[in-house]
């Protein structure tokens, strides 16, 4: 606790590859939750012990094949109910994956966890610059509540850039 | 001997192929070993053919089921589906399965438990549910294989028939069929039941915030349109209610778990305060040794602890009203995973998470078994 400010916590991970779980990486961290205005992101810092796997043939692969589609993708319901993901939607899933992280950080309490649990739409907007733009429509699982969220979020990729949520909100629920 | 000839005797020298029905094997093989005919298998069963072969003719469609071997259980079914599988477990089985009818859901759904029970009246009971929460479609489809599982284990595996002599087994694998059919028709996530309450346009309860343990207090919620919404009333849900008449006219059940996902956790009482139960050190115990067992299969990984501490303050929920009727040995599991497919868990994990559970249940069952109260 740090009075007046909020409480910080110190914590000490293992980063897992999803992809290669034999692949880890430890770092440390410290979170802090700001008292008060529950509208500010929390601050956090890190230091990863080591290096990232590199990853560029897959993320070029994956570029060159959105770069080149005639039309723009579209995609919904991603897992599907069974919880089937087919492998052309594998790096969208990951995608939107990363780019929920960003949100959930923006929105995160000492009283919220969340989880990705639905892509439910997900469009292309094709740009003229070199980035890869898409458009997500996520469900977004929190476990206290319980309530599953629909969150809108326009999420920007360049293999050499990386990843970049421009814009996020809250989607109006539907019935 | 009844033995049907798939090539018949030509004459000296020729081969016989022959199908025999099982209860003629033996006499037949010490018939030919007396007389210094070789022979060999060519099919050890020929009815496991018969029956995949009835499978592939019929993939593909939405099919009748004949018969719980040719059920896939690695993939997940509709209600009708789960129903329909119900009715032929009981009648393949006869002496050890039947069927209940404990109640109906809201939109008069009929609401099934299956009884497993080697006889005597009124045994000390295991309850187990699954599917209360409807999203969590990992549970309904463990709840099926579970059913099998008995089947197929009751004589030959030491654990589950040493159980079996003392206790009965209940199991009610769709515990929310409302819930489930909507999950399949309109909202893969929807929780709750489908009840509707005046003043509000909101549909359903939270079927594990309904119970009477500490109903309406913090960690629940009193608005219908939450996901966490207790009802007007606690039992005011038909499935809850159902359940408890059936817990309370039994009054021998020595053992509860009700089940969940997602999140690997398994938990005992209480979730509506943070007063440890009486029994707090044996839960733990018990809650261990069972975390271990289902660790020993896949390496899968659980936390375990009460409610409250574990996961989050709950009140009206399921074992805290089970622990207050002197259930003692009231738990509830969080299945796979921790997030990464959540409510979503892809078919082909069903199978694995219903062995590695099945394990803990067999400790939790055990322990009851050897220490009846």
């Amino acid at each position: 606790d740090i009075d007046d400010v909020g409480h910080r916590y110190h914590l000490e991970l293992v980063l897992e590859d999803i992809l290669d779980k034999d692949s880890t990486v430890n770092c440390t961290a410290e979170v802090l939750y700001h008292l008060g205005n529950k509208n500010i992101a929390p601050d956090v810092q890190f230091t990863i012990e080591g290096e990232l796997k590199n990853t560029d043939e897959a993320d070029n692969i994956f570029y060159n094949r959105i770069k080149s589609l005639e039309k723009e993708l579209v995609a919904e319901n991603i897992p599907d109910s069974h919880g089937n993901v087919s492998p052309e939607m594998e790096p969208i899933r990951l995608l939107a994956w990363v780019a929920s992280g960003y949100v959930i950080w923006q929105n995160s309490t000492e009283n919220t966890k969340f989880q990705l649990a639905q892509i439910k739409h997900v469009k292309q907007v094709k740009r003229s610059d070199e980035y890869l733009e898409f458009d997500y429509i996520v469900l977004l699982h929190e476990m206290v509540s319980q309530e599953i969220i629909p969150w809108q979020m326009t999420v920007l990729w360049h293999p050499q850039h990386g990843v970049q949520v421009t814009q996020d909100s809250r989607h109006p629920k539907h019935a | 001997l009844q033995l049907d000839f798939w090539l018949a005797p030509r004459g000296p020298g020729y081969p016989v192929d022959i199908r025999v029905p099982f209860p003629s094997l033996q006499p037949l093989k010490a018939h030919l070993e007396a007389n210094g005919v070789s022979y060999s298998i060519m099919i050890e069963d020929v009815q496991a053919l018969v029956d995949n072969e009835q499978m592939e003719m019929l993939r593909g469609r939405r099919r009748l089921l004949v018969s719980t071997n040719t059920f896939d259980y690695a993939t997940y079914h509709s209600l009708d589906e789960i129903y329909a599988f119900m009715d032929l477990l009981v009648a393949e089985n006869p002496n050890l399965v039947s069927k209940l009818e404990i109640g109906r859901s809201t939109e008069n759904r009929p609401i099934y438990v299956l009884k497993f029970s080697k006889g005597g009246t009124n045994r000390p009971a295991v309850w187990i549910d699954t599917g209360i929460h409807s999203r969590e479609w990992v549970t309904q489809a463990s709840g099926v294989w579970f059913a099998k599982k008995i089947v197929l284990d009751h004589e030959n595996d030491e654990g589950l028939a040493s159980i079996l002599d003392k206790m009965d087994i209940f199991l009610e694998i769709v515990t929310n069929p409302d819930g489930f059919v909507f999950t399949q028709t309109q909202n893969r996530m929807w929780r709750k039941t489908r009840s509707r309450h005046s003043g509000s346009t909101c549909i359903g309860v939270d079927p594990n915030r309904n119970w009477d343990a500490g109903f309406g207090g913090p960690g629940a919620s009193g608005n219908p349109c939450s996901e966490t919404y207790h009802g007007p009333y606690a039992n005011s849900e038909p499935e809850v209610k159902a359940i408890v008449d059936f817990v309370k006219n039994h009054g021998n059940i020595k053992a509860f778990v009700s089940i969940h996902s997602y999140s690997q956790l398994l938990l005992y009482p209480y979730g509506y305060t943070s007063m440890p139960v009486p029994d707090q050190k044996e839960l733990h115990q018990v809650s261990e040794k069972a975390v271990a067992a289902l660790s020993s299969l896949y390496g899968t990984k659980y936390k375990y602890g009460s409610i409250i501490t574990t996961i989050y303050q709950a009140s009206g929920g399921t074992i805290d009203w089970t622990y207050n009727q002197g259930i003692k040995y009231s738990f509830t599991f969080e299945l796979r995973d921790t997030g990464r497919y959540g409510f979503l868990l892809p078919a082909k994990q069903i199978v694995p998470t219903a062995q590695e559970t099945w394990l803990a249940l067999k400790v939790i069952m055990l322990h009851a078994r050897n220490h009846l109260y």
